[in-house]
């Protein structure tokens, strides 16, 4: 029955779900992403973090990409209006501050889009480092066992004990004071591979016991061979979801970081900074503490939902059940004559769950 | 077993040994603590560098100082040896520091962390046994907005609505109808979308919340109840009815009447105790208070033991949660007494609700009125962080839920006619909490490095505090300081946890 998949307990027979017959013959890449496509809160999530990214990169300009924003962050245009917000949503106009300005009349549009530049750039940073460092960790330790896991283990142990905003903040305002953002985004990625490592471990643990290994050494490859061509590309579920969930985190801590000042230093901003700068003139100036807030909130939940969406499609077992999707599956059978399987009513939802 | 105690408590140790060593040098390394000399034109300059270089040993090396630290920090621990963790960049002893700032932060993270845990897992299972449905939809996507909010802008949106708006509310605590008319919709509709069930169902649900919270609001509200706040005898005993039916459903089953009974005789004890022993309660310790605590539950205990029934045990249990639940109730209501004192106090100026601080500073009045100003500064800082924390509980209990309920033995305990109450309650909820034992102990950790940015919003003089003007001022020995306590109550619990798992678990042995 499993002659056909290359590794047959990654995919359950019975994982694809209530609609086995159309799954039949994808590699598993397709049907992860095929799963991915069917979860609406993912797709609409990735779809607005999209916006946010182009948003960011597109009005004010990155680099040497131009922006169609008439004000930089830092311009000083003189203050229209008592600097409240411009934005309309009936009819949709944009106007020439839509985000207000601030007491000296910056543009909070072009701040908060610098800001969310910042914290985006950031947050990708700490998330590839960390994901580099932990599976690096992980894989070696879970593949080498003895005297390696032990020493790396420990060390990880340490890592961990040290509440990640103590060691964060200490090296965050070094690093925020000499390097910039850069420097801040890769070495917050220092403090924060911990959980990837333990998780990567525990993955490779139980992979490198398999048959498909074994295989692969009595085929003469090598040690570094077998971990990133055979058991690396089998534990990429977990390391997805997990590095979506470690960006989650980044966003928050180079936030709270840069709010408690230990984060991006001035000139630059950060959603986090313009919070803290933006925090007193609460009762008189509403709107500047809004809209960073919003696009942490934003970002950060669009994050949390495309890793949820990543983790049902990578681990089928916790699969959403659609109760009309399996009506309809099994009202499609039942037209098409075939031998009935009434829908199990478990928990779990997939047909044969007790088999 | 003992011998995998001391290997674990030896590895812990150097664990936290060498975790230190990491901070120490990175803060040591972070940048120059004689900066602000440096840049200064002070006559004496030469004279305070030397000074503040003394202090701190600055003319030994990181690596060295670090073992100077350790030297001092070890007679913590030594009996009878003074403690040492060094001083501050002032000359104040960081031992100083660190006694009155813990408890400060303590009781701030306590209350946050059992409210969290006690909330996040009912309402972990409670979703995980309507699982896919309206409630579980709107569980999971409130869970998501928690892990996505950053806790200091919650925290300053907490100040401004929870505190400002609250007390200029107090002033005159009145409903609009409009406002009564809203939140009762409101209060349908969640009602609604908790309980679900066929239209005719939920239509009557709607009615019914929306009816009976429309009516305790304009209740609350022409009674001038938030000005003059209380339980009463008579609440209570039908807020106790409630709870004893309640605790009874879950513990024992309602056709278990002797539990029933056991129960519902405690709330009769409470009334009685509430009107007869309130001079008791009118000078009372913190002590005395936790003893009567104890005491409701003893006799709880032997209430539902004398009432006895088919399963004893059952009857104590219930009988004893009951009483206790009371018992805070009365508490409760007696601090709800003293509310008025306390709102009218001069130094409270009618803003009951703090945003700074942890105590209103020379409040005079008696434990209650205390009691009342430590809810009126801890409430909002704990709330935030309780938001926090309550999604990643709620998570994790449910998909603990989850994976147990299609476990063998659930379908076991079915098949052989258990009620669903057993089913869920004896078989399944103890085997989910097993896994909550590591979450729990992971979290704690970082939850006091999350105390971090709420103490720094609210003001409070904690570890908190401690820890950012050490960084900021480049002062090794505070940020030591916290570290070590925070690094010590993870490895602690982490500890705990193991143990635990395994005493919970007999699946899991400790390698002996």
């Amino acid at each position: 029955m499993s002659s056909y998949m290359e590794n047959p307990s990654d995919v359950p027979p019975d994982a694809a779900g209530p609609l086995p017959d159309q799954t039949r013959g994808l590699s598993q890449g397709r049907l992860v992403l095929k799963r991915f496509f069917g979860h609406t809160a993912a797709i609409v999530s990735l779809v607005v973090l999209v916006l946010i990214v182009l948003l960011a990169i597109s009005s004010i300009g990155l680099g040497p990409i131009p922006g169609w924003w008439k004000f930089g962050y830092t311009d000083i245009p003189p203050i229209t209006n008592g600097g409240h917000p411009t934005l309309q949503l009936f009819p949709f106009s944009l106007g020439d501050h839509p985000f207000g300005q601030d007491r000296v009349g910056r543009d909070s549009f072009a701040m908060t889009m610098r800001g969310t530049q910042i914290s985006l750039i950031i947050t990708v940073l700490v998330g590839s480092t960390a994901a580099l460092i932990g599976i690096l960790v992980g894989a070696l330790s879970g593949y080498f066992r003895g005297v390696v896991e032990t020493i790396l283990m420990r060390f990880t142990d340490m890592i961990i004990i040290i509440p990640i905003l103590i060691s964060a903040s200490v090296i965050a305002y070094k690093a925020g004071n000499i390097g910039g953002f850069w420097l801040l985004g890769l070495f917050l990625g220092l403090v924060s591979w911990t959980g990837m490592a333990r998780l990567v471990r525990g993955d490779f643990l139980t992979l490198r016991e398999r048959e498909f290994v074994d295989a692969a050494r009595l085929a003469g490859a090598s040690d570094r061979r077998i971990i990133f061509k055979h058991i690396l590309p089998n534990a990429i579920g977990v390391i997805t979801v997990n590095t979506t969930l470690l960006m989650s985190t980044a966003i928050l801590l180079e936030t709270a970081l840069s709010y408690l000042g230990l984060g991006v230093q001035p000139p630059d901003t950060s959603l986090g900074r313009l919070i803290s700068d933006n925090q007193a003139a609460f009762t008189t100036r509403p709107w500047l503490f809004w809209w960073p807030g919003v696009f942490i909130v934003a970002i950060c939940l669009c994050i949390n939902f495309v890793g949820d969406g990543l983790r049902d499609a990578f681990d089928p077992r916790q699969k959403k059940f659609s109760v009309r999707q399996m009506r309809r599956a099994s009202r499609s059978e039942q037209r098409a004559a075939l031998k009935v399987q009434a829908p199990s009513a478990g928990p779990t939802g997939t047909v044969g769950g007790g088999s | 077993m003992t011998s995998y105690l001391l290997r674990r408590l030896l590895a812990s140790v150097l664990i936290l040994l060498g975790a230190s060593f990491i901070v120490y040098i990175l803060i040591a390394y972070s940048g120059d603590p004689l900066q602000e000399y440096r840049a200064s034109n002070l006559p004496n300059r030469a004279q305070l560098m030397e000074a503040r270089s003394n202090l701190l040993n600055l003319d030994v090396p990181p690596v060295l100082r670090y073992f100077l630290w350790l030297g001092g920090a070890v007679k913590c621990v030594v009996p009878f040896a003074q403690c040492d963790l060094g001083s501050s960049i002032q000359g104040q002893p960081v031992t100083a520091a660190l006694s009155s700032a813990i408890p400060s932060t303590l009781q701030l993270v306590t209350g946050a962390a059992l409210l969290a845990i006690t909330i996040g897992i009912a309402v972990g299972i409670v979703t995980a046994l309507r699982q896919y449905s309206a409630l579980d939809y709107s569980v999971t996507f409130i869970a998501f907005l928690f892990f996505s909010l950053p806790v200091f802008w919650v925290a300053v949106l907490l100040k401004e609505f929870g505190a400002i708006g609250f007390n200029d509310f107090l002033a005159d605590p009145r409903f609009t109808t409009r406002t009564i008319v809203l939140v009762s919709l409101i209060s349908g509709v969640v009602w609604t979308v908790i309980l679900s069930g066929s239209w005719a169902r939920r239509a009557i649900t709607f009615a019914a919340a929306a009816v009976v919270t429309g009516g305790i609001m304009y209740y609350l509200s022409a009674s001038d109840w938030f000005a003059y706040p209380g339980i009463g005898p008579e609440v209570l005993v039908v807020l106790g009815a409630g709870v004893a039916v309640a605790v009874t459903a879950i513990i024992a089953g309602l056709q278990n009447r002797r539990a029933l009974y056991a129960s519902l005789s405690m709330v009769v004890v409470g009334v009685v105790m509430m009107t007869v022993a309130a001079p008791l309660l009118n000078s009372v310790s913190l002590g005395l208070l936790l003893l009567l605590g104890v005491l409701a539950v003893g006799v709880g205990y032997l209430t539902g033991h004398l009432f006895g029934g088919y399963d004893p045990a059952q009857s104590r249990k219930a009988a004893g949660l009951t009483s206790f639940i009371v018992a805070v109730l009365v508490a409760l209501d007696r601090v709800m007494q003293a509310w008025p004192t306390y709102y009218n106090n001069g130094r409270v100026h009618g803003r009951p609700i703090a945003t700074i601080g942890s105590a209103t500073p020379n409040l005079s009045g008696d434990f209650w009125v205390h009691a009342a100003d430590k809810y009126g500064h801890l409430v909002l800082p704990t709330f935030a962080l309780l938001l926090i924390s309550l999604a990643s509980y709620t998570r994790y209990s449910r998909s603990s839920m989850l994976e147990v309920m299609e476990q063998d033995y659930v379908r076991t305990a079915r098949a052989k006619g258990l009620s669903e109450r057993v089913v869920v309650v004896r078989h399944a909820f103890r085997n989910a909490l097993i896994p909550l034992a590591t979450v729990v102990a992971f979290d704690i950790g970082q939850l006091i490095g999350g105390a971090v940015i709420t103490e720094n919003v609210f003001s409070f003089k904690g570890m908190g505090t401690l820890f950012i003007t050490g960084i900021k001022n480049v002062d090794p020995n505070p940020v030591m300081g916290v570290f070590v306590i925070v690094g010590i109550t993870a490895v602690t619990f982490n500890l705990l946890a193991d143990l635990a798992y395994s005493a919970l678990d007999p699946r899991v042995r400790v390698r002996a």
